[in-house]
Formats: structure tokens, C-alpha cells, sequence
């Protein structure tokens, strides 16, 4: 028993020594966001300053709403897109569905900058004048394959004539797919929607080879800023872990909560 | 239900212009000349032949060398940690799977950047050295920092992909070689080690891939001297504006991660192929 113990407590240290790995980098940022002075190593004092400097700087503020906008259109967009785009590919013909899969699957399995410089070189070869825009088309177009491929393992387990019933009943194609498939999938269709937003918000490779005219996004405002180090980036980064930490436990905590006031209310 | 089939064609003309297009713009940029490709067409090997200066081929060296070692570590270090991860009980498992994916879904330019403040001179690991009277050492703008970085980023993938297959192990196959006389070192290395291969390798896929293209772990870490393949190219269309030798180089590293790609599977197959027929030997 003794032996057993012992063995538990060095899995104890060595879960201790990676979660400790992984956070300790993160807790010092945050930790220093607070500091008196400048310094992102020597504490001199608590203070709120570069909260007020974050939301005082219009650079920074710019960045925040231009990335939660892509973010937010993007999604929709990508989300629309890749659940029509995976219905058809799962009616289609094998080799059309292998054909498409596997283009699909291309911005997946090639690393981020080769996409990005494709991206670049077609707005330039297409005389587009780097922006916004060109940002927010480039976030649809690799965030779309993600949402088909969360959508397609459900589609795939569809039983066909119940769709076929809709039909034989009086709905309309529309009416079918409104109200029968897509109601079916909606789990594919959030989680695909969940990873296009993250893909979107956290992106910078892509961003950063396909904006120009001063459009940044948070990730390339860390990027030019890194170099003249500055505790407001330490700010911004401290708000978005906690608001990622809050809505990562409400999603991960929400199962167990309404289980349990199901099995309450029984 | 056919009629859907029709709703996949919007998509192939959006892919082929914005999925196609775009990779095929890459091969025309890289085989031919100066300037724009689409108005100048003139098929040249120069890009290619520039890249077999010992510099450029150092720098290709270099990337290969930092991602593998860096893959090599991070399944040094995730594989136990999966395996002790896997050996806990359901609500545990659920709890620390959840605090290993936190820290991904922090911006990685933010969570990069945390080290500087902990690696730098002066910074936090120095003044806890010079606290017990050690001599600073320098860590920042080395290799070391620089796959400490490319770790810190990759470990999860390599974590959770090790561990979604020990997860689904079925149990019995350790009590029955277990029963056997086996001892765990032996159920180890003969029956869970061989079965978790599908998750290293597709671990090594989620590591191996990010860390021969990264630009942005070398220039936070390794300072703007610091030259990997991901940086070259960055510079080739950011800085120097010469796209096509920029084209070529993503080229070759593209070609080089598939060719690793399709190794990594062919060694998997291989490998399960000679684990099958020495099965069949045992029965």
C-alpha cells in the first residue's frame, strides 16, 4: 500500500509540474498588468493605470472592435456556407464528395502561412486593395472548411427518409431542410460555428499577410507592439483570459448544472 | 433528397477561386520571374536554384532540426502525461483535460509573449537564481527559449491526442496480459505502448506541422536575428518585397511537410503491419 501511495504522489508532482507549466506564464502576465510601473519583472505597487491606458488608447480599441467584428460576421457567414456546402457534399456523387473533400481539406493540412501568402498573392493579382475586407473574406474562407467537416459526421448519420417523409407530405425543399435536416444537425452546426469563431478571433498568421491600411486585429497589434514592451498588452491579455475562463466553465459546467436540476425535478 | 446534391456547387466555384487559385498563384509566382507573374510570364528555375545557398539551406536545417526536436520532447513529455491523465477517474479526467486546453484558447501571441517577461535578464527566472545566489544565465534569444516557446504552444495537441486514444483502450486487453503473467512493463511496452501509436502520430502531425512554420515563437523569443524558415519567408513578402523567391520557399516547405507527412504514415503502417504478423505468431 505504501508503494501504491508513493506512486500516486509522483503522478501528483508531475500533474502539479505541467499545469504549473502551463499557467505560471500566463498568472505573471496577469499579475503584472496591475503593476505600479512599467517594469514586467520587479512589482512596485498595484495599480489600475494600464486598464485605463487600454481603454484610453484608440489603437487598441480599434483593434478589439475590428477583431470582434470579423469574428462575429465571419462566423455567420462561414457557419451558412459550410452547412449548405456539407448538405450537398453528403448528396453528391462519390467521387464529386471525395473531390471536394479533399480541396477542403487543403487550408486545413497546409500550415497557415502558405495559405496566407496564396491569399495575398490573389487579392494583389486581382488589383484589391488591402483592408478590412479583404481580412474579413479571408477569415470566411479558411473558417468555412472547419464548419463542414463538424457538420458532415452528423449529416452522415441522417436517416434519408425522414427528409424524403417531409417531402412526400407536402413541404418544400426549403421547408425540408428548414425544419427537418437542419434542426437533425444543429449540434454539428454549433460546434463548426464555436471553432470558426475561435479560429477567427485568435488568427494572426492569415490576418497579418492579408490587411493593410492600418486595419489590425488584436493579434497583429500584440505583434507590432511586442517590441516596445508595454504592460497595456498585459491588460488586454488579463480581460480576455478571464472572459474566456467565464465562458469556458459556463459551457463545461452547464451539463453537469441542468443534469442536476433534471435529476432534482425528478 | 437529390435536389441537395445541387447545393455543393456554389461551393466548388467559391473553392476553386479562393482554395485553388490562391495555391496555384503560389507554383506560377515561384516558376517564374520578376515582377507580376500574371502580366510578365516568363518560366525560370532561378528562384529554386537561389534557395541552395548555404545560408538558405541553413536555415532549412535549422527549422527541421528546432520541430523535431521540439516534437520529440513534447512526446517525451505528454505521452506520461496522457498515460496518467487516462489512469484517473471520469470527473478528474474531464477536469484536467479541461485545464490542459484552457491555455489554447488564449491568443498564442499573448501566452509567446508571457515569456519574455520570464526569460529575459533581469526578468522573473534570473531574479529567483540570483535569490539563491546562483549567476544569472542567459536565456532569452537562444535555442532554448526558442523551443520552450514552440513546446509551451504545441504540448496540448501532442497531450490530447495521446490521450483521446488511451481513453478509448479497452481495459480488459491489460487484465488479460496482465492475468498472463505479464508484468506493467511488459503490458506497457507490448500492448498499450503499440495501441496508443495512431495518437503519437497524429500528435506528431499537430506539433511537427506548426513548429517548421512558425515565424512569430522565433522573432518573440529568438530575437529578430534568429532565422527559421517561417521568418525567412515572412521577410521574403513583408520586408524584401520579392515575392517569388518568397513563393519557392514556401514551395519547398510545403513539399518537405507533406513528404514528412506521408513518412510518418508509411512508418505507422509499417509498424502495425510487423505488430500484426508477430500477433499472429503468438496464437
Amino acid at each position: 500500500m505504501v508503494g501504491l501511495k508513493k506512486h500516486n504522489f509522483t503522478k501528483f508532482f508531475i500533474l502539479i509540474g505541467v499545469l504549473s507549466f502551463f499557467y505560471l506564464p500566463i498568472l505573471s502576465l496577469m499579475i503584472f498588468s496591475f503593476n505600479d510601473s512599467r517594469s514586467l519583472t520587479s512589482w512596485s505597487g498595484f495599480s489600475l493605470q494600464w486598464y485605463q491606458a487600454l481603454f484610453e488608447n484608440r489603437e487598441m480599441m480599434t483593434a478589439i472592435t475590428t477583431t470582434i467584428t470579423i469574428a462575429l460576421v465571419s462566423t455567420f457567414v462561414a457557419t451558412v456556407m459550410g452547412t449548405l456546402a456539407a448538405i450537398g457534399i453528403s448528396k453528391s456523387r462519390r467521387l464529386i464528395k471525395e473531390l471536394v473533400l479533399s480541396v477542403n481539406n487543403f487550408p486545413i493540412l497546409n500550415p497557415e502561412i502558405v495559405t496566407a501568402i496564396g491569399l495575398m498573392l490573389l487579392y494583389s493579382s486581382l488589383n484589391i486593395e488591402k483592408g478590412f475586407m479583404t481580412m474579413l473574406l479571408a477569415h470566411i474562407i479558411f473558417s468555412t472548411p472547419y464548419v463542414i467537416l463538424s457538420v458532415l459526421p452528423r449529416l452522415r448519420r441522417l436517416d434519408p427518409d425522414i427528409a424524403e417523409a417531409a417531402l412526400d407530405l407536402g413541404a418544400t425543399p426549403l421547408q425540408a431542410l428548414w425544419k427537418v435536416i437542419v434542426p437533425m444537425i444543429t449540434p454539428g452546426i454549433i460546434s463548426g460555428a464555436l471553432i470558426a469563431f475561435t479560429m477567427s478571433f485568435d488568427d494572426f498568421v492569415i490576418s497579418y499577410f492579408v490587411s493593410g491600411n492600418g486595419v489590425k486585429n488584436i493579434s497583429i497589434l500584440v505583434y507590432t507592439m511586442s517590441k516596445r514592451i508595454n504592460p497595456t498588452i498585459n491588460a488586454l491579455s488579463t480581460i480576455l483570459v478571464v472572459i474566456i475562463t467565464i465562458v469556458l466553465l459556463v459551457v463545461n459546467l452547464y451539463p453537469y448544472i441542468t443534469k442536476k436540476e433534471i435529476k432534482e425535478a425528478e | 433528397m437529390k435536389g441537395y446534391a445541387s447545393l455543393v456547387k456554389p461551393y466548388i466555384l467559391w473553392m476553386s477561386l479562393f482554395i485553388v487559385v490562391p495555391m496555384l498563384l503560389i507554383v506560377l509566382y515561384a516558376f517564374t520571374e520578376h515582377g507580376n507573374a500574371l502580366m510578365a510570364f516568363r518560366f525560370t528555375l532561378d528562384n529554386f536554384m537561389r534557395f541552395f545557398d548555404p545560408v538558405f539551406i541553413k536555415v532549412l536545417f535549422k527549422s527541421l532540426e528546432v520541430a523535431i526536436i521540439t516534437t520529440v520532447l513534447c512526446i517525451i513529455i505528454g505521452y506520461p502525461i496522457a498515460y496518467i491523465i487516462s489512469n484517473t477517474s471520469e470527473r478528474t479526467q474531464t477536469l484536467l483535460i479541461l485545464l490542459i486546453t484552457l491555455p489554447m484558447w488564449i491568443n498564442m501571441l499573448v501566452r509567446t509573449y508571457a515569456w519574455i517577461s520570464i526569460l529575459s535578464d533581469g526578468g522573473i527566472l534570473n531574479s529567483i537564481f540570483e535569490f539563491f545566489g546562483l549567476a544569472p544565465i542567459k536565456m532569452m534569444y537562444t535555442d532554448f527559449a526558442v523551443m520552450l516557446g514552440m513546446v509551451y504552444n504545441f504540448l496540448p495537441f501532442m497531450i490530447i491526442s495521446i490521450y483521446t486514444v488511451l481513453a478509448k483502450l479497452d481495459r480488459a486487453l491489460i487484465h488479460a496480459s496482465h492475468d498472463l503473467g505479464a508484468n506493467p512493463i511488459q503490458t506497457f511496452l507490448r500492448i498499450v505502448l503499440p495501441l496508443s501509436m495512431p495518437g503519437v502520430i497524429s500528435g506528431i502531425t499537430l506539433v511537427f506541422l506548426p513548429a517548421v512554420s512558425t515565424f512569430v515563437i522565433p522573432k518573440f523569443l529568438g530575437g529578430g536575428q534568429y532565422m527559421l524558415i517561417g521568418n525567412l519567408i515572412e521577410n521574403q513578402f513583408i520586408t524584401v518585397g520579392e515575392w517569388n523567391f518568397g513563393s519557392a520557399i514556401s514551395l519547398i516547405m510545403a513539399v518537405i511537410i507533406m513528404g514528412s507527412m506521408i513518412l510518418t504514415r508509411k512508418i505507422d503502417r509499417d509498424a502495425s503491419d510487423t505488430a500484426s504478423v508477430e500477433g499472429g505468431k503468438l496464437w
